[in-house]
């Protein structure tokens, strides 16, 4: 069975419905519909299919996806649902790597492009930006082949003064041997942000190595007498951890640290929180006060919160008081990750750009080994280690990109299509838990990386209210604490339900304003070249025609360029056919649609009608 | 003048100013009739600021042996704080504008005495009139007319002199629908769809009362606005059982058996005391600076101040809904129909008329439905969020309207002719002004008081080439499409421009938008 006819696609906040064909390729679930516009999902985004009981326009198929999108189909024939289903639950839990779009995803490159691609971020190079090696900080080849610690990079970096027996004796001691290394290096004050997981300390238990250790970090900053070190932890979860011979670091053993506790919940208090959040803004007659009561319940906001003010917290610690600080939690990439990363975007101007926010997620999360593979369910494994951590940390980054709108060079669709492809596993950087794994399925051979496709086209992802004299102002970011500052991500969590969104959006027209005027300097620019060639009168009524046009397809919101340009540039995701329905729907051809009466008013999706 | 009396200490000096984005100041303090005059000479520049005592809302005094602090809350919620040398100069200036603050005679307001070098009292008042309303909408002329009914205000006290109705009725059968609506607001044409000819009229409740009286007339004139179509909707602002309710002291509705060819619908707006508790409530958890998420959103919800800019909302879509799609008129009221009535009005015309959505349109759209139309605008504006008085008439009706306005312009940013901070001017100075536009009650009391012979009118002004460009949006494209908005809760949002306006972090942000205004002015200009 390859396509069921007569599918009808219910729209999930309002009462309509379109009726097409429903496709199945080995890669992709396709509805098109009779007026041939097409809803592509791919299969690595979908979570869960649900096949709901027959009703009497038919059977009804609820699919929902790991970028937020649900859709609701309504199949006639309940054997055919019952088909689709079960290929569906099939093609939906891949078994091994090789299954993964990204083997099998050719976007018509050639092999030296390719290679490139993978060349684009160097983070021996950022390292170096940082200033590292530095007269207190070295490369270290302990990790050479993995044997110290198979979920941390090949290299590492360690003060000067740890030596080898150091190093091997605290990854000893420490969970998964995840011993402290350095993550970033705050040249300004010569301080250092480290991360680790918990030690193994018990009840009683210490090491000296790791003792040294921590020393070793304390003398590499002659600013601060001591090391911070923040469990990010709620402590009750620190403490049961004793029990199972993990824990914390007792601050009697270690003389040189200031030990402290930040609070944020685990990842399967994060998990349920965000289904929480899900159940209450996918239901359909919402009232306001229900959904504030949701938004209260569900502890999204507040888990979000918390793990801004830790970043904030480690911030200060460094810039302020020129300490460093070592962070860890229990394995040192889940909150560790979200922690050390948030800090180095609120401390370094450089990771609010484009390039540098890649350069960040490749260093603190996909280095460091945060394991994408189990927490993004990219092959069929276990439903308790499945976490929306980085979806969170992304989330983070969208309420500073809120509370300061011109320190960051990209806008928040460049943070949904980083999410968008962190799930569709179509390409290499996010497949596997880590480095070590990455490097036996050969990714850099076999696949190709996001950085490469999305710096490609990196024009659509830029905030046009970017102020790059802003960092020299505002070097370091203090964030507000305040709760109203917290917001909810509607176009994350929303992303495909177009009823909800904006019908006309200032970012995209401002870009788009923004770039035909470039077209239009260039236009100057070459007209000016040639009217000095030919010094002819008339030049200037080119000029005046030649910007006309490029007005007034802006004036319209219809894109003038490439629909490669186009495709990306919209919340909601990455197909092309969608979005200019979308626009269609905001030209207007609804009020020539029959309407019900008004007992059964749809009145409350945004759209505009003629 | 006689205001001197009330002051006994007019000058201080040495006293300290702590207000929001700024450090504490030094400098001399004056109270004069209507403003506290803060100056201060640091070296050769000297820096003066200006409040009008009309704007401050409550006042806090703390006075201790040798000085005093006086905390100032204003009606546009900022904050101020003055720390005062000697202990009877605090207590005489605070005493000074708690009573000036409040003036009650409308002819001792400072719109009366602001007289800048700019304006002339000559200059128009006003931006159109009923007459010339009337006069631009050919297309309706034959059949409504303008009557001058209540030309001497002696019909309706709270209507203008003109007012449009049916042609076939005559101004001796609304004398007559007038003593059976209440406040005489009796069913007038408020707007009319040019698409399908339908319109929108709006009224008060009318006056059946317990044993459900009829008024022939009354619905002899709502026959003649559906002649021809067949039916009509009713679109009641209260619950049903809120217009059952006001039976029993006079009011009612329109019955079935009475009006058999209008079908009611009943959406219950709040007003009046609950909407002005919902302010209080929000502005005191947009203040409240504990660091609990929980918190801060139980505190929002317990405001409810987003629930009723969701009905309101909804209620203007249904409305919208009636006339665009079903195609059928419709009559809108709740009781006085001063208030939630007037909301759901012009939210509807805003909906569907692109000429509301100009900067000139939108201020024609105030002017005609809300000054002309009789919202009690020193009633319901004499106190905002902060004033411990006993609350009587206060409700922020207008504040709603300018946030749903908000929340379209947030939904439809290119649609929109004006930018937020017209709506943030205008929330500002419905409270406090120099200007004269929003003061009284209703049209009759302005003229009675000589407003627009002895006032500037902020309407005009904000017309203004140099202002007109401050409060456009550089992104207006019109468009003659209606524009439905979202009502998912997801959708609606805190008008930070408003309510958070003085936390710190709303620099950041008027900063980046003053940029992008900047950057789209730049692009449009060079092209």
């Amino acid at each position: 069975m390859d396509h069921v006819e007569q599918v009808r696609l219910l729209e999930r906040f309002s009462n309509k419905s379109t009726s097409g064909t429903l496709h199945l390729t080995a890669t992709h679930l396709i509805f098109v519909e009779s007026n041939n516009t097409a809803t592509t999902i791919l299969h690595h985004h979908i979570a869960s299919v649900e096949k709901l009981s027959l009703t009497t326009s038919g059977c009804p198929l609820v699919i929902q996806c790991r970028n937020f999108r649900v859709v609701h189909f309504v199949v006639q024939r309940e054997r055919d649902c019952h088909d689709i289903y079960s290929s569906l639950l099939r093609l939906l839990r891949p078994v091994s790597y090789d299954e993964l779009y990204a083997f099998s995803y050719n976007p018509k490159q050639n092999e030296q492009q390719r290679e490139e691609g993978w060349q684009l971020i160097d983070l021996g190079a950022e390292f170096e930006r940082m200033g590292v090696p530095c007269d207190r900080w070295q490369l270290t080849d302990v990790n050479r082949d993995y044997k110290i610690c198979e979920t941390y990079p090949r290299d590492l970096y360690v003060p000067i003064t740890a030596s080898k027996p150091i190093i091997v004796g605290s990854s000893k001691f420490r969970s998964k041997g995840r011993f402290p290394v350095l993550t970033y290096f705050y040249q300004e004050k010569k301080a250092a942000v480290c991360r680790c997981s918990q030690p193994l300390s018990g009840f009683s238990a210490r090491c000296l190595e790791d003792e040294s250790m921590l020393q070793a970090i304390s003398k590499a900053n002659h600013n601060s007498r001591f090391v911070y070190v923040m469990d990010t932890r709620p402590k009750l979860n620190a403490m049961a951890n004793r029990a199972a011979g993990k824990g914390y670091e007792n601050e009697d053993n270690y003389s040189n640290i200031r030990f402290q506790f930040v609070g944020i919940e685990n990842i399967h208090v994060m998990r349920t929180s965000l289904q929480k959040l899900l159940e209450v803004v996918g239901s359909r007659f919402l009232s306001v006060n229900d959904y504030l009561l949701g938004l209260e319940s569900c502890g999204w906001l507040r888990h979000v919160k918390a793990v801004v003010d830790a970043a904030i917290f480690l911030t200060k610690a460094v810039t302020v008081e020129g300490a460093s600080v070592l962070v860890h939690c229990s394995d040192g990439w889940d909150r560790t990750a979200q922690v050390c990363s948030l800090g180095a975007l609120l401390m370094d101007p450089y990771y609010r750009t484009i390039k540098g926010f890649m350069v960040l997620i490749e260093k603190d999360w996909i280095s460091f080994g945060h394991k994408f593979a189990d927490r993004c369910d990219q092959l069929d494994g276990d439903p308790k280690e499945v976490s929306p951590v980085f979806t969170q940390f992304l989330e983070c980054v969208w309420q500073l990109t809120e509370q300061f709108p011109q320190a960051f060079e990209f806008s928040e669709w460049l943070l949904l299509q980083i999410h968008e492809h962190v799930h569709s596993c179509q390409y290499g950087n996010f497949l596997a838990n880590n480095q070590r794994r990455r490097e036996e399925l050969q990714l850099g051979d076999r696949t190709h990386s996001l950085w490469a496709f999305l710096l490609r086209e990196q024009q659509n992802y830029l905030n046009p209210a970017y102020c790059p004299t802003y960092a020299d102002t505002h070097p370091v970011l203090e964030p507000s604490t305040l709760p109203c500052h917290f917001k909810f991500w509607r176009n994350m969590y929303h992303q495909f339900d177009r009823s909800m969104h904006p019908r006309q959006s200032v970012l995209k027209n401002v870009l788009t304003l923004k770039e035909s005027n470039c077209q239009l300097e260039d236009t100057i620019k070459d007209l000016e070249t040639v009217s000095t060639c030919i010094k002819s009168n008339f030049i200037c009524h080119i000029q005046m025609v030649s910007r006309y046009p490029v007005l007034t397809t802006s004036a319209c919101l219809a894109f003038p360029t490439d629909p490669v340009l186009t495709t990306s540039r919209t919340v909601e995701g990455s197909s092309g056919t969608e979005r200019k329905e979308s626009y269609s729907d905001l030209q207007g051809t609804y009020g020539a649609k029959a309407e019900p009466a008004v007992v059964s008013l749809e009145f409350g999706v945004a759209r505009m009608t003629c | 003048m006689e205001f001197s009396e009330h002051i006994k200490t007019a000058n201080v000096e040495d006293v300290v100013l702590r207000r929001p984005f700024h450090p504490p100041m030094q400098g001399t303090l004056c109270v004069t009739g209507h403003h506290l005059l803060f100056s201060n000479r640091d070296g050769d520049s000297s820096r003066l600021v200006l409040l009008l005592l009309r704007n401050i809302d409550a006042i806090e005094k703390r006075p201790s042996v040798s000085s005093g602090t006086i905390t100032l809350k204003c009606k546009d919620l900022c904050v101020l704080q003055l720390d005062i040398p000697g202990m009877e100069e605090c207590l005489n200036i605070a005493r000074s504008i708690e009573y000036l603050s409040s003036l009650d005679i409308v002819s001792d307001m400072y719109p009366f005495f602001y007289r800048p070098l700019k304006l002339s009292l000559q200059d128009q008042w006003g931006l159109s009139s009923p007459e010339q309303n009337y006069a631009q909408m050919e297309e309706l002329q034959d059949r409504w007319r303008l009557s001058h009914v209540n030309k001497d205000y002696s019909v309706c006290p709270s209507y203008p002199p003109a007012v449009i109705v049916p042609h076939s009725i005559d101004d001796e059968t609304l004398v007559k629908v007038a003593k059976f609506r209440q406040g005489g607001r009796f069913p007038v044409l408020c707007y009319y769809h040019r698409k399908n000819g339908m319109v929108i009229m709006r009224s008060s409740q009318p006056l059946t009362g317990a044993n459900r009286k009829r008024c022939r007339e009354d619905e002899l004139l709502l026959q003649a606005v559906i002649d021809g179509s067949g039916l009509g909707y009713i679109i009641d602002t209260r619950s049903n059982q809120q217009a059952q309710q006001a039976r029993m002291t006079g009011g009612g509705f329109e019955s079935k058996s009475s009006y058999s060819c209008w079908k009611r619908l009943h959406r219950q707006l709040e007003r009046g005391k609950v909407l002005q508790e919902s302010l209080i409530k929000l502005v005191e958890a947009c203040g409240d600076h504990s660091h609990s998420v929980d918190r801060w959103l139980s505190k929002l919800e317990n405001s409810k101040w987003l629930s009723h800019v969701h009905t309101a909302l909804a209620t203007a879509g249904l409305l919208a809904e009636c006339v665009e799609r079903d195609g059928h008129s419709v009559l809108v009221h709740g009781s006085e129909g001063t208030d939630a009535t007037l909301l759901v009005s012009s939210l509807a015309q805003l909906i569907l008329d692109p000429n509301t959505r100009t900067l000139d349109g939108f201020l024609g759209l105030l002017e005609r439905e809300w000054l002309l139309a009789g919202h009690p605008f020193q009633h319901r504006c004499a106190h905002s969020a902060y004033s411990h008085a006993r609350l009587r008439l206060e409700a922020p009706v207008f504040v709603l309207l300018l946030d749903c306005v908000w929340q379209l312009a947030r939904q439809f940013p290119l649609a929109m002719g004006f930018s937020e901070p017209l709506l943030l001017r205008l929330a500002r100075e419905v409270y406090a002004s120099d200007y004269g536009t929003f003061l009284c009650n209703s049209d009759q009391e302005r003229c009675a008081a000589g407003v627009k012979e002895r006032t500037h009118c902020l309407f005009q002004f904000l017309l203004k080439p140099s202002e007109r460009e401050h409060y456009s949006n550089p992104l207006y494209e019109p468009t003659e499409l209606a524009i439905w908005p979202s009502i998912q809760p997801q959708s609606l949002q805190l008008w930070r421009g408003l309510f958070l306006r003085w936390t710190q972090h709303a620099v950041h942000l008027e900063k980046a938008q003053e940029e992008l205004r900047n950057l789209v002015i730049e692009c449009r200009g060079a092209s």
